[in-house]
């Protein structure tokens, strides 16, 4: 089968538009996590990393006839602008396709006092894919994969096999979610949310933060600019609890020692492990157990929920963005804010900038239902 | 696993080469009717509303499982088809846990339960509602019921692109670690429902449906 490349990638988040805007911010120590006082959001002030007012206004530059789009559809669109704007991958191309990852897509627009008919349009996913897809006159089935917060993953997955299979010769991988009341009160009726900034893998953590965000990775099966290759990927189920993670973590590791058999990848050769680490008690667990049960637990590991926040159908395609340019720059970010150790079994968390040399990462996550998943990627 | 080990018998892909999988099973629910392998189990042809036909459903199929009171339509719909699908087969006995997977598509995601989740939200939020508003609940509630561990995936399409999906799990069953699938397409939205699951397995002894995309769309069309 053909190699799977990765040749451009864009984080659009509350820190910065671009990946080296946001890479830079987070080599600075700087976190996108505020305290805001949003009451359409919540009642109360909360931590989360999201758009500011202002910024909220200026989605619509440089995107044409932008009222015809949600905010949701405009955060991708300037997500793959930016991605396209970096490689050579024609978007309009019968052989270039889209996924996009999300878990809520539109579904803020519940929230407008008069649901229109044309809301109700909207409401469902597939009609933004199809809105993105039409926004850059793509000619293909625009693709949604919505499988709660390991979608971004599921989404580089499925991209990787329809270029091994040769369906495609690029795969643009979109993913993104807007904080809204819906998904904040569903959160918070799980008393999940931190009233700090969130402390994974900590002794003193106390939940999440959520945080609004698109990204961009663009895969090919052509190696130029590429700067990785995408080896290797598995899902797993619990079959364990639809709401709480599985108390071994032996079925994360099973993804993760697919991902890495399908990648040849021994654990010993893992430079570092881009972690999910939501700040909640159980996931932490789980995914320390999990890799200890892979043999990883040397391997530097960090979580990027204190910068970002919980960036939901984004997440796992950010968070891959960022260990892409660990691997670059050969430079581990911290997990901010990370004092004392808090799960039950060793895990390699590093409070300061590592610098060494990094040529192939993995990249997990976990999320509700139960499911799992892991990636492994190499320089190239 | 290498890449070459991934292709056991048959090229993968493009000439939508069977590649031995077949369908060794199907449920069809669809205006009341519950079907498993072209055989029609039973018709409720009173129930107006999808909540009462769920449960007369799931009374008339005798199932004992208390959690389904619990659940969301999407998964109370997603549940009882795959029960319906799986009756008399024995793939636990047969495979391991994490090389049975589950691959599911539909239009509305979990809009359906989205809507009754947001109804709850200017009173109390209830996370037991909230739960369900993502649509791979359901995959979750099946692997529960089942001690199902294999791969999961829950795609939107505004309709069933059976080309797309035939294609995709084709490719996921050439890997050597998924030796079964639940897969199909999984609709409910208010009032109106339609759910077609299809039981995917490789190397059987009953050869009748090879898994392409004209059986596909020869049993559920």
């Amino acid at each position: 089968m053909p190699k799977v490349f990765v040749v451009a990638d864009n984080i659009y988040s509350p820190l910065g538009s671009t990946t080296a805007e946001n890479f830079s911010e987070l080599l600075k120590g700087n976190s996108g996590v505020r305290r805001h006082s949003r009451p359409e959001i919540f009642s109360e002030p909360f931590f989360a990393a999201i758009f500011s007012q202002e910024k909220n206004q200026e989605f619509s530059t440089g995107i044409q006839n932008a009222n015809k789009y949600t905010k949701f559809e405009k955060l991708l669109i300037h997500s793959i602008k930016n991605a396209l704007s970096l490689c050579d991958v024609d978007i309009q191309s019968a052989s270039t396709a889209i996924i996009i990852s999300t878990t809520k897509g539109n579904i803020s627009l519940l929230e407008n006092e008069i649901v229109t008919g044309e809301m109700k349009a909207q409401l469902p996913l597939h009609s933004s894919a199809k809105a993105v897809a039409d926004y850059f006159h793509n000619p293909n089935l625009p693709v949604t994969i919505s499988n709660a917060c390991i979608s971004g993953i599921s989404a580089l997955l499925t991209a990787k096999r329809l270029i091994e299979t040769d369906q495609y010769e690029n795969v643009i991988v979109a993913g993104a979610d807007v904080i809204s009341s819906f998904i904040f009160s569903g959160f918070n009726s799980f008393q999940a949310i931190s009233k700090q900034v969130c402390k994974p893998f900590d002794a003193d953590r106390s939940g999440i933060n959520l945080g609004e965000a698109a990204a961009t990775i663009i895969l090919s099966k052509h190696n130029k600019n590429a700067y990785a290759t995408l080896d290797g990927g598995s899902v797993s189920n619990d079959a364990n609890h639809i709401s709480g993670p599985s108390r071994t973590g032996e079925e994360l590791a099973i993804a993760i020692k697919k991902a890495m058999q399908e990648a040849d990848a021994k654990p010993d050769a893992i430079d570092f492990i881009s972690g999910h680490g939501t700040a909640t008690l159980y996931n932490d667990e789980m995914e320390a157990k999990a890799i200890n049960i892979a043999g990883l637990q040397q391997v530097p590991v960090n979580s990027l929920k204190p910068y970002f926040g919980h960036t939901l159908g984004a997440a796992g395609i950010l968070e891959s963005v960022v260990a892409l340019s660990t691997m670059k720059q050969n430079t581990i970010i911290p997990t901010l804010g990370f004092e004392s150790i808090g799960v039950p079994v060793p895990v390699n968390v590093p409070n300061t900038i590592t610098t060494k040399n990094v040529n192939k990462i993995l990249k997990i996550a976990a999320g509700f239902g139960g499911c799992n998943a892991a990636l492994v990627f190499s320089k190239n | 696993m290498t890449h070459s080990a991934n292709i056991e018998s048959g090229s993968l892909s493009r000439e939508n080469v069977p590649g031995g999988v077949y369908i060794t099973g199907y449920s069809i629910f669809r205006n009341g009717a519950i079907e498993k392998d072209d055989h029609l189990v039973w018709k409720e042809a009173s129930a107006q509303h999808t909540d009462d036909f769920l449960v007369s459903a799931y009374r008339q199929m005798g199932l004992s499982y208390p959690k389904f009171f619990k659940m969301d339509n999407l998964s109370k719909l997603g549940l009882l088809v795959s029960e319906n699908l799986l009756s008399g087969t024995d793939l636990k006995e047969r495979y391991k846990p994490d090389e049975i997977s589950v691959v599911f598509a539909n239009a509305s995601s979990s809009l359906d339960a989205d809507q009754k989740y947001f109804d709850t939200i200017k009173d109390i939020a209830s996370p037991a509602l909230f739960v369900y508003t993502l649509p791979n609940i359901v995959i979750g509630e099946i692997c529960i019921k089942n001690g199902f561990k294999g791969e999961n995936a829950f795609f939107v399409f505004d309709k069933f692109e059976a080309k797309f999906l035939h294609q995709y799990v084709q490719t996921l069953m050439q890997q050597n670690t998924n030796k079964a699938c639940i897969f199909g397409w999984l609709e409910l939205m208010g009032d109106s429902y339609e759910a077609a699951l299809f039981l995917l397995e490789k190397d059987v002894a009953d050869k009748t449906n090879p898994f392409t995309l004209e059986n596909i769309n020869k049993l559920y069309s």
